[in-house]
């Protein structure tokens, strides 16, 4: 029974429970059974709250035996939550020896929402520190494995919620992308991972890595589970002051009738920056199949040009990194989390811990970012990459002239090898290309499954414009359905 | 700080790694502005090429979304106890965080 459950949808698994056919304590079982099997090999969570979990699903099961209505259609389904949202019940790191064993006093809006919905949190999952990284190997607590090859990274840096899906020890999990962390490691393993609009999903209770670029989104192993937890997690939160006072995108109907199969009058833009060159010839070619699917799905395929992308990146590690140096600034060993009593002073005291607390990737852009703010630098470089940013949204305004959604590859590779990148910062940076320009723009976007490329998974990207969820995800879901299953890693203890 | 974007050689040396993990409050090792010096160095080295872009008359962003000020109304909401706010807190007394010296012995 564990195998045949942890192989189904989310949709699958809340049919089951809100028909009763299945509880949710034992959906929620299955998923702890398989997570002790198989998480000593893959590491995708930092904290596993199976006490928790199952008092939760047992609540679901109360209510729906009692003759109340589901809560949510994803009630009962088992979720894993990046460890970067606070929970009041469990442990938050982010990744980081900082904040090792540190207890929030409060949920992230994210995770009220979850709870309200009843949708059962597994645990929390592995991710680079402070969400830097593209490979989750900057975790302060080790890397996760991908499921396909234990010998490559998931990606990163919400490696560990990506890896979970892969590997069926959840059915959906939350991510967060400030430069591709969902959508990469989406491709990577093979799996759905949505970034929404900025603004779309609230960032209270979100530890800050980047805060004009970081935004938390569904991750599931189909479109329409990430479209039913969208509309979870989704909407207006007066907490966040930059969420967008508006209805969430109605992205399961667009789901529904995407997943007909026809995208008669949907114009389809392929951009030709994020194409050919750098790119892995078999990643170019799974995405040169995928892009002729929708041609025969009927919509319009054109190119279209955005010239300011290949210039994104480098803003982007600017303006990140400029960022982080104040965002971080609050790890101060005064009020919460880790202290080393070095010194006298406070600053002494501060510094020791900031060095012990943080990781090299940590260090290396708050540097950065300090150094990019810096008098005498702050136009040549932070200045300059904030018009950059403007010459990108315009790209994507322009494009969107001439096209509904943009297509192009998640990621130029297909999974590389554990430590293979690690000491070459900007290499892994170089991963990030074709997802940067949505976080700089603000817009949406996600990755689907689009075929293996030397058998390893690959992941298609459709961007849309800011609240334009709905028309990604139907491009998305008939793609999907045309596509067929995608296959599965296996993996065993 | 020396360095100059346009010059040639290193932009960021030891002495400059060394500067700038002073201002953002990192103890580093000696190692660590060996190795940083060399990272950053390569990195800046790079995003310079923002510069390559003409943008004299862009305006720059700042945030993707334009807003307005946000106000909500002025309130009493519940917030965190003291108890809970001093929970995880590395130290503390009498009810408040309790911090080592702040101010210089000459202070």
């Amino acid at each position: 029974m564990t195998s045949e459950l942890i192989r189904k949808t989310a949709a699958e698994l809340a049919e089951l429970i809100h028909s009763k056919q299945v509880s949710a304590v034992e959906v929620a079982q299955a998923h702890l059974d398989r997570i002790a099997e198989v998480d000593g090999t893959i590491h995708a969570f930092l904290h596993v709250a199976a006490d928790e979990a199952l008092k939760s699903a047992a609540l679901v099961d109360e209510a729906l035996a009692a003759g109340s209505e589901p809560a949510s259609p994803l009630a009962g389904v088992p979720l894993a939550l990046k460890d970067v949202f606070t929970t009041i019940d469990m442990p938050t790191t982010a990744g980081s020896k900082i904040l090792e064993g540190w207890r929030p006093p409060y949920d992230a809006t994210v995770t009220k929402k979850l709870r309200a919905a009843g949708i059962t949190i597994l645990g929390k999952t592995n991710m680079d520190e402070f969400a830097m990284g593209s490979s989750t190997e900057y975790s302060a607590y080790g890397p996760t494995r991908n499921p396909w090859d234990l010998d490559r990274v998931p990606g990163g840096s919400g490696g560990g919620s990506a890896a979970a899906l892969a590997a069926f020890e959840a059915p959906l999990a939350i991510g967060t992308d400030t430069g591709g962390s969902i959508r990469q490691p989406a491709a990577f393993t093979g799996t759905v991972g949505v970034k929404p609009t900025y603004g779309g999903v609230s960032r209270y209770g979100l530890i800050a890595c980047a805060s004009s670029l970081d935004q938390g989104g569904p991750c599931a192993r189909t479109v329409l589970d990430a479209a039913l937890l969208h509309e979870v997690i989704g909407g207006h939160d007066p907490l966040d002051s930059t969420s967008i006072d508006q209805p969430v995108p109605a992205v399961v109907d667009a789901v529904r009738q995407g997943a007909s199969g026809d995208l008669s009058g949907v114009r389809v833009g392929v951009v030709r920056e994020l194409t050919g060159e750098g790119y892995q010839a078999g990643v170019q070619a799974a995405f040169d199949a995928a892009v002729q699917q929708l041609e025969k799905l009927g919509a319009d395929v054109v190119e279209v040009s955005c010239p300011t992308f290949p210039t994104g990146i480098a803003a982007y590690y600017l303006i990140l990194p400029s960022e982080v140096s104040s965002n971080l600034a609050r790890f101060d060993a005064m009020r919460y989390g880790l202290r080393v009593d070095q010194g006298s002073s406070a600053e002494e005291v501060m510094a020791a811990t900031r060095e012990s607390g943080f990781g090299p990737e940590v260090k290396r852009r708050i540097m950065l970012g300090t150094y990019a703010l810096s008098a005498g630098y702050y136009d040549a470089y932070y200045g300059q990459a904030q018009k950059v940013r403007t010459l990108i949204a315009r790209d994507f305004a322009a494009a969107f002239e001439q096209a509904d959604v943009l297509v192009s590859p998640t990621a130029p590779t297909t999974a590389f090898p554990l430590g293979d990148k690690l000491d070459d910062p900007l290499s892994m940076y170089l991963n990030d290309l074709a997802t940067i320009p949505t976080n700089l723009a603000g817009t949406a976007a996600l990755s689907v499954p689009c075929g293996l490329a030397d058998g390893l998974p690959t992941g298609l990207q459709v961007m849309a414009p800011a609240m334009g969820e709905a028309v990604m995800y139907r491009v998305a879901a008939a793609y999907e359905a045309a596509r067929g299953p995608a296959p599965t890693p296996e993996v065993t203890a | 700080m020396s360095a100059d974007p346009g010059a040639t050689g290193p932009t960021l040396g030891r002495d400059e790694v060394a500067h700038l993990a002073r201002l953002a409050r990192l103890a580093v090792t000696e190692d660590e502005l060996d190795l940083f010096a060399r990272q950053l160095d390569s990195i800046i080295e790079w995003v310079a090429k923002v510069g390559e872009i003409a943008a004299a008359d862009v305006p720059p962003t700042s945030h993707a979304v334009p807003l307005q000020n946000v106000f909500r109304p002025d309130e009493l909401r519940p917030g965190l106890t003291q108890e809970q706010a001093l929970a995880g807190a590395p130290a503390s007394q009498d009810g408040r965080f309790r911090v080592p010296r702040i101010l210089g012995e000459e202070q």
